[in-house]
Parts: structure tokens; sequence; C-alpha cells
């Protein structure tokens, strides 16, 4: 009786507010195709040497919310930290099937995908108050100023959700590091490309600062 | 032919988040587009978007949506002194939101000083900006 007492009280320990750190959830956000599942695989493949989502260059190839537990990073100290991944669909305002069929997919799997699409930008909208912290990955060579972004912003803003912006795709020639940093001077900004892991150990390092 | 349908704020004041959504929601999809005066809140807007995704069909495609709003770093302590009291007193009204229709506005551009909506022909190719609104 002794020992399944003392074994009840471990096992609540585990939950004591100091392992905290370890559930985390970091979730990855912003509008599609701006490189949010290219940075988890980049991510994964850096700290656990797997994938973690499938990437395309048809829009809202990720419909549905993908969470890889007990991610482990260090930094140059050698201080590590462990979060749960969250790679979520991109949120935007439209979704029309025929965009999909311009993009090469037959019919039948276009109206699929724009209806899977859907869902995946209400699952991510409402996966919003799970977060502990979020990366908003925007794409460099787009404008940032869409009514997406701002509202994306805005709700991590209200709900006081620490923000870290992953400027993503600055190896392509029409990246603009400087009108990102100009829309959102409030808010930590990193310039990277997941895709070829420039600057990804600065991105790594602000990590550290944004799930503290 | 393209329809503007102004909604001041006066007639969204006194609805429930779900209801002011709706509203502007059922005026879209009659393929107008809606300038409202004021903004909504961060959360109606994310429940905007959340309820046009459900709303999604084969004839309605979505919306294109935007805001104009004053850039507060700009104004003087006095200016925004002025603006929080209005606010308090007579709810947000500050600003212009714009929502069309996907199938009949393509795109609205906007950097910090002037929105620019371009609509659909019939056959899908890109006029030219429509209407141009500037932030005094």
């Amino acid at each position: 009786m002794a020992k399944g007492f003392f074994k009840n009280i471990l096992k609540r320990l585990q939950f004591n507010p100091f392992s905290k750190k370890n559930h985390v959830k970091l979730g990855l956000y912003g509008p599609p195709n701006s490189g949010k599942s290219t940075l988890a695989n980049r991510i994964c493949q850096d700290w656990l040497g797997e994938e973690m989502s499938t990437v395309s260059h048809i829009a809202h190839e990720t419909r549905e919310i993908i969470v890889k537990e007990q991610v482990s990073i260090k930094n140059k100290r050698g201080k590590e930290l462990t979060f749960s991944l969250v790679d979520t669909p991109g949120i935007a305002t439209k979704i029309d099937y025929e965009d999909f069929i311009r993009k090469g997919l037959k019919r039948t799997e276009a109206k699929l995908r724009a209806k899977e699409a859907t869902k995946g930008v209400i699952d991510s909208i409402r996966w919003l108050d799970n977060m502990d912290s979020v990366v908003v990955v925007l794409d460099a060579t787009k404008d940032p100023y869409s009514q997406v972004n701002i509202t994306i912003m805005g709700n991590l803003q209200a709900r006081n959700i620490p923000v870290l912006i992953a400027a993503n795709k600055v190896d392509l020639r029409k990246a603009n590091l400087e009108v990102i940093k100009a829309a959102f001077p409030q808010y930590p900004i990193v310039g990277i490309s997941a895709k070829y892991g420039k600057e990804i150990t600065d991105f790594y390092e602000q990590l550290f600062k944004l799930v503290k | 032919m393209v329809t503007f349908q102004f909604i001041p704020y006066s007639d969204i004041e006194t609805l429930t988040a779900a209801k002011r959504v709706n509203k502007l929601l059922n005026i879209v999809k009659e393929n107008r587009i809606v300038i409202m005066e004021g903004r909504l809140r961060k959360e109606e807007e994310a429940d905007l978007i959340e309820i046009t995704m459900e709303e999604i069909s084969q004839k309605f495609k979505g919306i294109e949506l935007s805001v104009i709003y004053p850039d507060r770093s700009k104004q003087s302590g006095v200016q925004k002194m002025k603006g929080a009291f209005a606010t308090v007193l007579l709810g947000d009204r500050q600003g212009l939101t714009i929502i069309g229709p996907a199938s009949i506005v393509k795109k609205i551009e906007k950097n910090p000083d002037k929105i620019e909506l371009f609509t659909r022909e019939l056959n899908g190719s890109k006029r030219s900006p429509v209407k141009k609104l500037r932030r005094s």
C-alpha cells in the first residue's frame, strides 16, 4: 500500500509546473504556401532526422493539423528546449476548386481538396486557443499587408500568445525582408529559407527567446 | 455591374458578434461589396473567416477582406486620447472595412495609405482598379 502511495506521488510530480516546458505547443501559422510544412520538415530533419509533413507547390497541401510530439532542440550554449510542433493548414478567406484544376488536378480531386481545405482553415483557427507560442511563417516575396496576415497577428495578440515571424523564402530574389519589418515592427522577425536551411541557426536562437 | 452597400456602424452596433458576422456575410453572398464604417473585433474577423469557410460551395468561393484603419503610432497624444474617448462613447467607428465576394473581387491590395480593389471580368480576367480609397 505504501509502495502504491509513493508511486502515486511520483506520478503526480511528473505533472508539476516545472515540467510544463516539455508540453509547450509551438504552432506554425500563416497563409497557404508560405512554407509552414517546409519549415516543420526542416526542424524535424535537423533534430529528429525525419520529415513531418508533405509539401507541394499547389496551395492547401496541409489540410489537417499535424502534431509532432517531443521535439527537442539545443542552442549554442547547450541549453535544451522541448516542444510539440504543430503544423497547421494555411489560413485563407477564399478557396476555389477551379484554382486546383488550373494547377493540374482532376475535377473530383480538386473539389475534394477544396472541401478538405475549408475544414483545415476552420481547424487552424480553432486550434489558436491551444497554442503556447506561435511562429507565423510569411512568404517574404509576397505583400505582407494582406488582411489574413493582419487577422492572424491580431488574434494572437488578443490571446497574448508570443509570436515570432519567420520571413521565409529569402533565397528568392523577390524576397523583401524590410517590407515585412515595416509591416510588423512590434514583432521579432527572422529571415530564413526553410528549403535550403539559410539563417536557420538564427531562427533556432529566436525560438529559445520565444518559448521561455 | 458592381454593387457597393454601405453599412453604418449604427446598423451593427447593438448586434451580437455572430449576428454581425452573419449580416455582413449575407450581404456578400448576394454578390454585393460591403463598405462598413468601423471594423470588426479581431475575434470577429476570425469568426468571419471561419463562417465563410463553412459556407463555401461551388457558387460561393469565399471573400476578399480588407480594413483601413488609422495608424495610431503616427497619432499625437491628443489624437490618441480623443480617439479612445470617442471609442468609449460611440464604439470603434474608426476605419473602414471592405468585404467582397471572391467571385467578383479578385484581390484587394493595400499598403498603409491606400486600398485598391480589383474586380473580375465575367471571363475571369483582371480589371484595373475600380476603387481607390485613401486614408486621411
